[in-house]
C-alpha cells in the first residue's frame, strides 16, 4: 500500500478492478491536505467506499443522501466559520464534496446551485462517469448523445441516446463563481494543478472529472487511462479552466484525433458504427467541433 | 451499529481485495526506469517506488494484498516493465 497515496481514502475499497474514480479521489485530496471535511453524494464511490463495518475513510466524511452533499457541506462549512468567529477551532479547514454525474448534474443540482449562490468557502468535485452506474447504467444529464444505456438502449427504432449532455460548467459559471473547470484522470498532473488552485481560491470552486466507467461503458479493465486519454485527444474532453470569468484551455492535442478513435472503444458506443448510424457519427464530431471551436473562440477573448 | 454511527477507519478490517484478481502483474525490475507514471493511476495505490539496488533508482513494488490484477499498471508502463501473468 502506497503511503502518500492513501492518507485520505485507503485500499480495500470495492470499486471494480480497473475503476478510474480512486486516482481522482487520492489526487484531489492530496491537494488539500490533512484539514478536510468530506461530502459524498450517494453513488458508486459512496457505495464502494464505506462497506459496513470497514470505511476507506481516513478524514471525516458524510454521506448523507442522493440529493444534497452541497446542501450538507454548506452547513456544516458555516458552523465551522462559526465556531471559529467564536474562537472554539482554529484550524484552516478545507470542505471538498465529491459527487457522479447523477448526484450533481441531476438529482442533486438544486443543492449545488444553492450552495454556489450562498457563497459557501467549499470545492465541489464531480466525478463524471456519464451515468448512473452504481444501479446499472441508466441515462443521466451527463450522458453522451448516442450513447447506448439501459434506459436509452441503442435498436431498430433508436440510436441511443437523443439528448446532447448538459453543459454543466457554464450552467456553474454563470453563479459568478470564482473558479470552475474541467479535467481528466488520464492527465493527473493538469487534475492535481487545478484541484490546488480550486482549493486556494476563496469561495465555492467546482471540477468537472472525466472518469471511465469499466463495468458499463463495456472495455477491458486495464483500459481507463488509455480511453481517458483518447477523450482528450479527440476533443470529446477539452481540458480548460474559467478563472474570474477568463477561461483557458491547459492542454490542447497538436492535432486532434477522430472522435470515432475514441468511441470505437467502448460498448456502449458499439451501434454507431453500424452504416445506418453514420449521420449519428457524424453529428458527434459536428458536435465536437463546435464545443472546442466555442471554448477556443472564449479563451482568446 | 455502533455510537452515532461514527465509524473509525480501521485498516485491519479492510476486506483484502487481493483475492478479487485472476491475473497478476509482475515488475521486471532490470526493465523499470523508475519513472512512477503506474503509481498514480492504480485505482488500489497498492504501487509503491521502493529501493532495489543500491545506486539505481527505486523501481516499481506491488502490494499484492490488495491489488486487484486490473492491468492498468501494465497498460500505462512505457517501457513494458510489467506483466500480467496467471495468478
Ligand atoms: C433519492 C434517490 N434516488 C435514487 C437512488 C438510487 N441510486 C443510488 S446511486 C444512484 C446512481 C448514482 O449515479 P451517479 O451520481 O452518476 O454516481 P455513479 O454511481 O455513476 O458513480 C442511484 C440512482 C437513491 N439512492 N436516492
Ligand atoms: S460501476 Fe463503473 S464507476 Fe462504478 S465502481 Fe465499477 S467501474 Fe467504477
Ligand atoms: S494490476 Fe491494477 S490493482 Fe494491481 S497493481 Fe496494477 S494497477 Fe494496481
Ligand atoms: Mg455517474
Amino acid at each position: 500500500m502506497n503511503k502518500d497515496l492513501t492518507k485520505h481514502h485507503a485500499p480495500g475499497h470495492s470499486a471494480c478492478a480497473g475503476c478510474a474514480f480512486p486516482a481522482i479521489v487520492r489526487t484531489v485530496l492530496n491537494e488539500a491536505g490533512e484539514n478536510v471535511v468530506v461530502g459524498n453524494a450517494t453513488g458508486c464511490l459512496e457505495v464502494t467506499s464505506t462497506l459496513y463495518p470497514y470505511t476507506a475513510w481516513k478524514v471525516p466524511y458524510i454521506h448523507n443522501a442522493f440529493e444534497n452533499a452541497a446542501a450538507t457541506i454548506s452547513g456544516v462549512e458555516r458552523a465551522y466559520k462559526i465556531l471559529k468567529k467564536k474562537g472554539k477551532v482554529d484550524k484552516k479547514i478545507k470542505f471538498v464534496v465529491f459527487g457522479g454525474d447523477g448526484g450533481t448534474y441531476d438529482i442533486g443540482f438544486q443543492s449545488l446551485s444553492g450552495a454556489l449562490e450562498r457563497g459557501h468557502d467549499f470545492f465541489y468535485v464531480c466525478y463524471d462517469n456519464g451515468g448512473y452506474m452504481n444501479t446499472g447504467n441508466q441515462r443521466s444529464s451527463a450522458t453522451p448523445y448516442g450513447t447506448s444505456t439501459e434506459t436509452t438502449p441503442a435498436g431498430k427504432q433508436s440510436f441511443g441516446k437523443m439528448e446532447v449532455r448538459k453543459n454543466l460548467i457554464e450552467i456553474v459559471k454563470a453563479h459568478g463563481v470564482p473558479y470552475a473547470a474541467q479535467a481528466n484522470v488520464a492527465n493527473l498532473t493538469d487534475l492535481k494543478k487545478k484541484a490546488k488552485k480550486a482549493l486556494e481560491t476563496e469561495g465555492p470552486t467546482f471540477l468537472l472529472v472525466f472518469s471511465p466507467c469499466t463495468n458499463n461503458w463495456k472495455f477491458p479493465t486495464s483500459q481507463y487511462v488509455n480511453i481517458a486519454k483518447l477523450a482528450t485527444e479527440t476533443n470529446f474532453w477539452p481540458l480548460y479552466e474559467i478563472e474570474n470569468g477568463k477561461y483557458k484551455i491547459t492542454y490542447e492535442p497538436n492535432s486532434p484525433k477522430p472522435v470515432a478513435e475514441f468511441l470505437k472503444t467502448q460498448g456502449r458506443f458499439k451501434h454507431l458504427f453500424s452504416e445506418k448510424n453514420k449521420p449519428v457519427l457524424e453529428q458527434i464530431q459536428r458536435m465536437i467541433n463546435e464545443e472546442f471551436a466555442r471554448i477556443a473562440r472564449l479563451a482568446e477573448e | 451499529m455502533e455510537r452515532g454511527a461514527i465509524i473509525k477507519h480501521d485498516q485491519s478490517k479492510a476486506p483484502k481485495t487481493g483475492n478479487w484478481r485472476y491475473m497478476k502483474p509482475e515488475v521486471d525490475k532490470e526493465k523499470c526506469i523508475g519513472c512512477s507514471t503506474c503509481v498514480g493511476y492504480c485505482p488500489e495505490a497498492t504501487i509503491e517506488m521502493k529501493k532495489y539496488k543500491e545506486g539505481q533508482k527505486d523501481k516499481a513494488d506491488i502490494d499484492y494484498e490488495y491489488c486487484k490484477g486490473c492491468g492498468v499498471c501494465a497498460e500505462v508502463c512505457p517501457v513494458k516493465a510489467i506483466l500480467m501473468k496467471k495468478n
